[in-house]
């Protein structure tokens, strides 16, 4: 049993993992990312702390509707951030026989021998990690979220030697990730990974954008356009050819 | 044994009038899926594209085509009538309600002013003979039931604590089986009928005995009417349909004869896909049909029901918006033996929504059980993501109190197929009761126009005085005003139906009916979300007061926050329940009109608009005068923790304490349903197994976004919402159909989205 720090819970989560979700928001997040439609729960002090067996409790609730598929995912905010707390979580949906997915952007990772042994520990109890690759050129990766991304590359290549399976997910916003060579370096990435069982393009929309102005922000995005169904269908086109069947 | 029953097996229903002893005797389930399905004919097109445009021709004189101001409609007053009358062979199922194509008949019975006021409304004026016929020779339902209503009753229908109720216009809800034509033909149904009123009483003229010896004389005249009308159209319904053309045109012919007669609230057609399942399936084995033809045949029977028409007053409209005449058809279930009843029909009544596209009519209904077919529950639930036109009810908690060949007499209210009726009976207002509570009796919107202060509608009870409400103290009011309030609502009801048997006696859907019927009286409840949060704000947070110069509370202010129902929060869930079972106790303290058993329902239908404007401010923080959450949903902007922590709230609802419904209708943007079609299908599917698996009743899915339907309030004239559909209380409606007060309703509803 742990504490973490909560943002909100959605009962009916079904575009975060297979099937129908519990999805357990988090609060916190160390990226910036220009296009973040969650930007309330970056702040890693606010929130509500909650316990990890009235979390599963609560989850436990809707396990009628979870059919095969579903379970439990948490997203955030950064997950990787409060490990312990993820840790106590999965460990016991385990135990219930609950299905745990990971949605994080992967940017805690490190190969710090502490931190790694947890991590490991972690994706013991994680049947699936929902990676959102932000960009693939760290410069672009830094001008989009603040950060590099050489370690977030490197916790996907982490995550294919301990054979963890791992959906990619990819943001398609115009003039920044749509780019026809972006995307093709992105493939040729993810295809160099034998653990990828399925890359989602999420097209951008503007749903969070609010949020930015209630905390008093200015939408860094303002007057970018959702994409047009072509460039989805071609950013599907070139990025789904590389999933792993298995 | 009669040659129209070559191939089928059982023994009891050849002897004794027992539809569900041959379905349980000959339907095959089918457990594949849509793939054997057929397109549309050539026929099917031309005949729904002249509909089509007959429907925007209505459309465009203001809602009616036509309205008949001559001849008093009736079994055989007309003469045969087609869709398109140059063409009568492209039909295969023929009958129209009057002459032509969707022209309202002209049906007095239930009151005359009614009807008039109808026709007055579509600049059509009644032949005035009519005035003089109706109101001094003979008396209709409506001019009966106000003869003997009290003044209580009447300040209590003006009020709108109890209102939409069946005294100006028909009760419907009675499913006549019509089946029955087809697989006996009338003359065995007479003859069953004759024999009934042989042993109908033993001499001793008892009120009872009377009536019922009566009423089967009516049933036996309406039999040999819909044998006249019948024969209108070159057909001899005397003996049983022999093959499946004529199975159709049989069951059709017995459906049309309730239309004629009848314009009740809610007109079903029943649970038939399984009954004709068994004629296609021998046709098609035969080699005499192809698929194709028997698609043909389900699509020009939907197209049908499509088309039954009312002429009804503006306030009817205003209480069921759009329209509707809940022409509902079920499909699916499972039977008592374990077997699914999912036959390949259920699939082809599913299929006239892709064939014709989306429509609210007939009011398609899935009895739903995870034990269905898998392939059948993707298949319904891909129909629903297209067209938002299905409706689902959890056949595991109706089978083992109906049985397992029940219909839904209305939107959501079971009863078995003839073997019993239902005394519809709208529904009372809780959310006015409760300040009748607080305000001792007082009304807080109507005014006794002698005096000008608020009309005294309830007793006169001690109102609350305190400035902060008492959880304790308003309970206790609160009990003693729904005691009043049940009281005067079951004895409203009892005569109002007592009135309709005598005026207004539904002969032709009796005549299908047995004649030992079994009868429910069906109340029901408004206003239900407010009432429960408005409890649970008194009691978990602080609830101030705020009186008039009277000292009637007009007005709530709320200090703190309080769980609400809808977020399967059980402090608020409780207070739901216990609303429920204590209403419910109370209306069954009262004798019900021929002994019928009470039951009660949480729907309202579109209705809920109207109850919202008649009623005050309430403690949960509703403002005064606009709409209710419909039926048993949660309070607009209540539910905080997404669709499934809504619907567990809803589920909680035990369907024992209701009986006659508890509806739920919830919108799901297609984003949020997942991301490929497939994934939607799959999800919907988990979300309907879990549900329904949770002891939940009802479910209306909707699956589009809030911009879709403000472009279509916008642009109506658009071809793309021709025939738009949604799914509200109970129905199915054409949003451009609904007034713009309604559209904005829908609109203001919750859509579960993504975050």
């Amino acid at each position: 049993m742990a504490q973490g720090r909560i943002h909100s819970i959605e009962t009916f989560g079904s575009v975060d993992g297979p099937g129908v979700r519990f999805v357990v928001f988090v609060q916190g997040c160390t990226l910036r990312c220009r296009y973040c439609h969650n930007a309330d729960t970056w702040d890693a002090s606010a929130g509500e702390l909650a316990d990890s067996t009235e979390l599963l409790d609560r989850a436990e609730r809707y396990r009628a509707y979870w059919g095969e598929e579903g379970g439990i995912t948490v997203s955030g905010g950064e997950p990787l951030l409060q490990l312990d707390f993820l840790l106590a979580l999965f460990g016991e949906a385990h135990e219930r026989g609950i299905s745990t997915c990971l949605d994080t952007a992967l940017a805690p990772f490190t190969r710090e021998p502490g931190w790694l042994a947890r991590f490991d520990e972690l994706m013991g109890a994680t049947d699936l990690v929902l990676a959102d690759l932000k960009h693939i050129d760290p410069a672009r990766h830094e001008w989009l979220t603040g950060r590099g991304n050489a370690n977030i590359l490197d916790g996907l290549a982490h995550l294919d030697e301990i054979g963890q399976p791992v959906w990619v997910r990819h943001v398609l916003v115009p003039g920044v990730t749509d780019d026809d060579a972006y995307l093709a370096r992105t493939a040729e990435f993810v295809s160099s990974l034998s653990n990828v069982e399925r890359v989602e393009v999420l097209p951008y929309h503007t749903m969070g954008a609010y949020k930015w102005r209630e905390l008093g922000l200015d939408y860094p995005l303002e007057g970018v356009e959702p994409p047009a169904p072509a460039r989805i269908e071609n950013a599907e086109r070139i990025l789904r050819a590389t999933e792993t069947r298995r | 044994m009669r040659e129209e029953w070559n191939g089928f097996k059982g023994t009891h229903w050849r002897r004794d009038v027992n539809v569900r002893d041959f379905i349980q005797s000959n339907y095959a389930p089918y457990d594949g899926d849509e793939s054997f399905l057929a397109g549309p004919t050539e026929a099917t097109e031309r005949l729904w594209g002249r509909v089509q445009e007959l429907q925007a021709e209505e459309r465009a004189r203001g809602g009616v085509l036509e309205c008949e101001c001559e001849v008093v409609s009736g079994l055989t007053v007309y003469g045969p009538g087609y869709i398109d009358a140059e063409h009568p062979e492209l039909e295969r199922v023929v009958g129209l309600q009057t002459d032509k194509p969707l022209k309202r008949a002209f049906m007095p019975y239930g009151g005359i002013r009614m009807a008039q006021q109808a026709a007055e409304t579509y600049g059509y004026h009644v032949n005035d003979k009519f005035d003089k016929i109706f109101n001094e020779y003979r008396k209709t339902h409506n001019q009966a039931v106000f003869d003997a209503y009290t003044p209580e009753m009447r300040a209590a229908r003006h009020s709108h604590i109890i209102t939409g109720l069946p005294d100006t216009y028909g009760r419907g809800r009675i499913v006549g089986d019509y089946r029955r034509v087809a697989l006996y033909g009338i003359d065995f149904l007479v003859e069953q009928k004759r024999a009934d009123l042989a042993n109908c009483g033993d001499g001793t003229m008892t009120d009872d005995v009377i009536r019922l010896r009566e009423e089967v004389a009516d049933q036996i005249r309406a039999l040999a009417g819909m044998k006249e009308m019948a024969r209108a159209y070159g057909f001899d319904i005397s003996r049983p349909a022999a093959d499946a053309r004529e199975a159709v045109q049989w069951l059709y012919f017995g459906y049309l004869a309730a239309i004629k007669t009848q314009n009740g609230a809610a007109m079903s057609v029943g649970r038939i896909s399984t009954f004709l399942d068994i004629y296609l399936q021998r046709d098609l084995a035969a080699g005499r049909i192809s698929e194709q033809e028997a698609q043909e045949l389900i699509d020009h029977l939907v197209l049908k029901f499509r088309m039954v028409k009312f002429a009804r007053i503006p306030s009817y409209n205003e209480l069921f918006s759009g329209d509707p005449v809940w022409a509902t058809l079920e499909v699916a279930g499972l039977g008592q033996d374990g077997r699914h009843m999912v036959t390949r029909t259920d699939f082809r009544f599913l299929h006239t929504l892709e064939n014709m596209g989306p429509a609210p009519e007939p009011n398609l209904t899935v009895l739903y059980s995870r034990r269905l077919p898998e392939a059948f529950r993707a298949y319904a639930s891909r129909i629903s993501i297209r067209t938002s036109s299905v409706q689902y009810e959890n056949d595991d908690v109706m089978r083992p109190v109906w049985g397992d060949d029940y219909s839904i007499c209305c939107c959501v209210s079971a009863t078995q197929t003839g073997k019993e009726m239902q005394f519809f009976g709208a529904r009372a207002n809780l959310a006015k009761c409760l300040l009748y509570a607080i305000n001792g009796g007082k009304d807080e919107k109507f005014l006794d126009k002698r005096t000008g202060r608020h009309l005294q509608v309830g007793p006169e009870l001690a109102p609350i005085q305190g400035e902060y409400l008492d959880y304790d103290e308003v309970m206790h009011k609160f009990d003693l005003m729904m005691d009043w309030l049940s009281g005067l609502y079951v004895n409203i009801l009892n005569l109002i139906q007592y009135m309709h048997d005598k005026y207004y006696y539904e002969a032709a859907e009796m005549a299908l009916i047995d004649t030992d019927v079994r009868r429910t009286f069906a109340t029901g409840i408004a206003g239900f979300s407010h009432v429960v949060d408005s409890l649970s704000a008194i009691k978990y947070a602080r609830v101030r007061c705020v009186r008039d110069e009277e000292g009637v509370a007009t007005g709530f202010e709320v200090e703190g926050d309080f769980p609400r129902y809808g977020n399967d929060d059980d402090r608020a869930d409780e207070i739901a329940v216990w609303l429920l079972r204590t209403f419910i106790t109370k209306v069954r303290k009262h004798h019900t009109y021929r002994d019928s058993e009470p039951t009660t329902s949480i729907l309202t239908i579109t209705s809920n608009v109207v109850y919202g404007k008649a009623t005050g401010a309430l403690p949960d923080g509703r403002e005064a005068f606009v709409p209710f959450a419909p039926g048993a949903n949660p309070s607009y902007g209540a539910e905080k923790n997404g669709l499934l922590a809504s619907l567990n709230s809803v589920a909680k609802l035990p369907y024992e304490y209701a009986l006659d419904g508890i509806s739920n209708t919830q919108t799901i943007n297609p984003g949020a349903l997942g991301h490929t079609e497939d994934e939607r299908v799959r999800n919907l599917v988990s979300v309907m197994d879990g549900y329904f698996a949770n002891g939940a009743h009802h479910l209306n899915v909707n699956v589009f976004g809030v911009e879709k339907l403000k472009d279509a309030m916008e642009h109506p004239e658009r071809p793309e919402y021709a025939n738009f559909t949604i799914r509200v209380s109970g129905y199915a409606v054409k949003f451009i159909d609904l007034t713009r007060e309604q559209q904005l309703d829908v609109i203001a509803r919750t859509c579960h989205d993504r975050m």
